[in-house]
């Protein structure tokens, strides 16, 4: 499929107004298993695709993204079936394709800012991305960049989720020794205890951390730093330190019955269908109470998550209860159409005031309050208010509380000369990643309370930037 | 990490020791760590009993009563724990008080053992009650008189020292005048909900180390949490440990029997995935 190049105006008379839909999992049949659900483009498809692209002399689009790739360009390659020395493009500027063309909110983003959105919907631009990073693990081992000479610097990461992955590869690719500690099992942070497999497969995860490996970053599991070793004993052995620990800490509702049993926070649900692989029980042998009426309180991507794995994991119903309506709702318009079409009920402009528990101290009814919406606050969105004497009740067995996370105090508790904010988030220089604490940087969601897999990246990005300069500058 | 060496100490009781240097260099008194003893098993909290740190060793007790805990007591000298991560948790808060008295059942003889030790090191006087239904599943009776001033035995059956539990020994003690500056007591969730009932009239502060279900053990999915004096607490970051006369017991007890069919379901599927 070659491309000859007509002008402007013939393009955008031949270019498809709607995106080149990628093929998914009915949802009758996904919601009883618990493989992803889109199933990416064929080369065909992806090129079809790519020539909507106009290849803007100043492209929108990049600005949009927050690592700055290079969109017209990798598209560009594509449209000339260079798939190779497409991945080498997108690779310069991202090293986790495969996860940001997965669950980047694109609508707000790249695509957000696409020309062609104006009109028309804009360029798949993350179907794009993804087809490459597929297409790459496709042939085998990927491909090494050169071997940077040792700079005799070595740094420490701690925190092994896409702030602490990103910094750790740019650093080692400007030739520092990087050693990295995470505090569980697995690496991969949120991208393999929280987001679901239907998601975004954990095969993806791993095969990224072991490119990481492989450009010579050390990772040690089982290692919670706080614990096991201060932040001042890593400044004794590392020349910097580089915290990436996410925003783990799950929030609750604070009303009344919130412990009884059947009540999870949404990082308990997740870690147990995920990281433990409890939809697997028993083979694997941590227990999830799969319910047959499930609650799932909030609006973001998370309870999103919550409620398909709750279908997923059996139940017969899976409700979302938000307290806004759903032009409100923080989740991506694909996730909420996704949970939507496999079933799940939402329950909107209603908020838990209680819960009320049977037998054995059992979770049996949610007691909801009805709201409207009033003026607009803070946040811009229209505030929802209780209207009195509107509560009302529903029977469940299960509730799951999503509605947040703040970062893990375990870091700062154990160094007390590291400056937090209101949230508890370690304040960092936007420019650099530094901290109040000379050697030690932070970016990700332990910076900016909880965020997106892009943002933690370009966090990282600057920080290892930050590192560099620091270190290089340092006898 | 290696297991250097594995024994049944007491009938389907466990002395375990492994290498992990790290780990034997921070540990304190009170800290636990969270064993996953083969890719199926879950994520599972076990407090260190002993710890060498020019051998570069930790020790720990555990009790055979479930899936992982099964699992655990299959592996072998030689053989690798598939993941270890500690210590986690806070310490006890080692100081010189007075006189402490230790109370430990279950795994908690081996629990309370460290902060005997560490405790009499600070010059207080240290008493240990050490209770099993019968004189053969007591454990450490040795190690435990080596580092306390006294170690009074509580057998259900009366084979050794008192007739009863720990609680009925240790309440018969205080109502002779016997007091305490501090009580510590680690083991299974009953015992310690009664040793706070028991000193509770005396107002003699009473600290308990609390093992709700646990998953990560770093504070990130709040399956662990308690209510103390009213608030919800974390036991894995804010605790295990916390005034046993400020806890909501009620909850702590509803709160254990969350997973019991699960539990049966996987304990008697035994096959750990092979098939
Ligand atoms: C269920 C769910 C769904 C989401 N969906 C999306 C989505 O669709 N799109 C999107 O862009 N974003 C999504 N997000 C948000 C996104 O995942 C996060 O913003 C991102 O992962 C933050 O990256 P991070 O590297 O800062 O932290 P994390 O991914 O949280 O990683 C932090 C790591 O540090 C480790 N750690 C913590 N403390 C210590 C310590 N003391 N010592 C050692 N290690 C430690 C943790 O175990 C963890 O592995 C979702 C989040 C959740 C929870
Ligand atoms: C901080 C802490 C320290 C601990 N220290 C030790 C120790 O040193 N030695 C030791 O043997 N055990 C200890 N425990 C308890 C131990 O973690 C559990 O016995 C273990 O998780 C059971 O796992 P399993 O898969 O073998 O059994 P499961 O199949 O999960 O459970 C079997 C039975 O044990 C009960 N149970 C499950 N989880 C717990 C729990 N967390 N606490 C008490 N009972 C439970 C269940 O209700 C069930 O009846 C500790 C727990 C905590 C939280
Ligand atoms: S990384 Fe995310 S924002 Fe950037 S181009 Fe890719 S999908 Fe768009
Ligand atoms: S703005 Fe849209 S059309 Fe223009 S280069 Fe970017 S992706 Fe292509
Ligand atoms: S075990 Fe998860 S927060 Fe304590």
């Amino acid at each position: 499929m070659k491309k000859s190049f007509p002008g402007k105006d013939t393009i955008m008379a031949k270019v498809s107004p709607t995106k080149t839909p990628m093929r998914e999992q009915p949802p009758q049949e996904r919601v009883r298993n618990y493989d992803e659900v889109p199933l990416g483009y064929s080369p065909q498809e992806a090129i079809f695709e790519a020539e909507r692209c106009l290849m803007c002399k100043n492209p929108r689009c990049i600005e949009g993204c927050p690592v700055e790739i290079d969109i017209p360009g990798f598209i560009q390659f594509i449209t000339e079936e260079k798939f190779r020395d497409g991945v080498r493009r997108l690779k310069e500027k991202n090293i986790l394709p495969a996860i940001c063309g997965r669950v980047c909110p694109q609508e707000e983003q790249c695509e957000q800012k696409c020309i062609l959105g104006v009109k028309n919907e804009p360029v798949a631009i993350g179907r794009l991305e993804r087809f490459l990073a597929d297409w790459e693990a496709g042939q085998g081992e990927p491909e090494l960049p050169p071997k940077p000479k040792p700079t005799g610097k070595k740094i420490v990461i701690v925190g092994a989720g896409p702030a602490g992955i990103t910094a750790a590869a740019d650093l080692v690719r400007l030739g520092h020794k990087v050693d990295m500690f995470e505090a569980l099992h697995e690496p991969g942070g949120v991208l393999v205890y929280g987001i679901p497999e239907f998601r975004l497969p954990k095969a993806i995860v791993f095969r990224e951390i072991n490119y990481l490996k492989k450009l010579g970053v050390k990772l040690y599991t089982d290692h919670v730093i706080g614990q096991i070793r201060s932040i001042d004993e890593l400044l004794d052995e590392y020349d910097a330190v580089f915290l990436g620990t996410g925003a783990g800490l799950p929030w609750f509702l604070n009303v009344p019955g919130e412990n009884l049993n059947g009540i999870y926070s949404a990082n308990e649900y997740l870690t147990r269908a995920n990281l433990m692989k409890a939809y697997l029980f028993p083979k694997y042998k941590t227990p999830i109470v799969k319910g047959k009426y499930v609650a799932t309180v909030g609006g973001g991507n998370v309870a999103m998550d919550c409620a398909r794995t709750a279908l997923r994991l059996g139940a017969e119903k899976s409700i979302i209860i938000y307290r806004r309506s759903r032009d409100e709702m923080p989740a991506r318009d694909e996730e909420i159409h996704h949970a939507e079409e496999e079933g799940v009920i939402f329950k909107l402009l209603s908020n838990p005031a209680a819960f009320h528990g049977g037998n054995n101290s059992w979770v049996k009814e949610v007691e909801c309050v009805s709201m409207k919406l009033g003026e607009p606050d803070d946040s811009g969105r229209r505030r929802p208010v209780p209207i009195p004497d509107a509560n009302f009740r529903m029977p469940i067995d299960v509730a799951v509380i999503a509605i947040g996370n703040s970062p893990n105090p375990l870091i700062p508790s154990t160094t007390p000369d590291i400056e937090t904010g209101r949230w508890g988030n370690i304040v960092t220089n936007l420019e650099t990643g530094k901290t109040s604490k000379p050697g030690v940087f932070a970016g990700g969601d332990v910076a900016t309370g909880a965020a997106t897999v892009i943002l933690a990246m370009g966090a990282g990005k600057i920080a290892a930037r930050g590192i560099h300069e620091y270190v290089m500058s340092k006898k | 990490m290696q297991i250097i060496d594995k024994s049944e100490i007491a009938p389907n009781v466990y002395a375990c020791k492994v290498r992990a240097e790290a780990i034997a260099k921070k540990v304190q008194p009170g800290q636990f760590i969270m064993v996953i003893p083969d890719q199926y098993s879950e994520r599972t909290p076990i407090t260190v009993a002993d710890w060498n740190t020019s051998e570069g060793t930790i020790t720990f007790i555990f009790l055979d009563i479930g899936s992982s805990t099964n699992r655990l007591a299959e592996l072998k000298p030689g053989e690798e724990i598939f993941s270890l991560t500690g210590p986690l948790g806070n310490s006890f808060d080692i100081k010189k008080y007075g006189s402490v008295g230790l109370v430990g059942g279950c795994y908690g003889i081996g629990g309370i053992y460290p902060a005997a030790r560490a405790l009499r090191e600070k010059g207080n006087r240290v008493v240990c009650y050490s209770e099993a239904r019968s004189k053969f599943l007591l454990y450490w009776n040795k190690k435990l008189e080596e580092v306390s001033d006294e170690v009074r035995y509580a057998t259900a059956d009366g084979s050794l020292g008192f007739k009863g539990h720990a609680y009925d020994l240790l309440e018969t003690d205080l109502k002779s005048g016997v007091k305490y500056d501090l009580v510590i007591t680690v083991g299974c969730t009953f015992l310690m909900y009664r040793i706070s009932k028991v000193t509770e009239p005396y107002q003699m502060k009473t600290i308990v180390s609390m093992n709700p279900i646990m998953i990560d053990g770093t504070g990130m999915c709040g399956a662990c949490r308690v209510e103390v004096d009213g608030a919800t607490r974390f036991a894995c970051v804010d605790g295990p440990h916390f005034d046993g006369h400020q806890m909501n017991w009620d909850l702590v007890l509803a709160r254990r029997k969350a997973y019991l069919d699960e539990e049966i379901v996987s304990g008697e599927r035994h096959d750990y995935g092979k098939s």
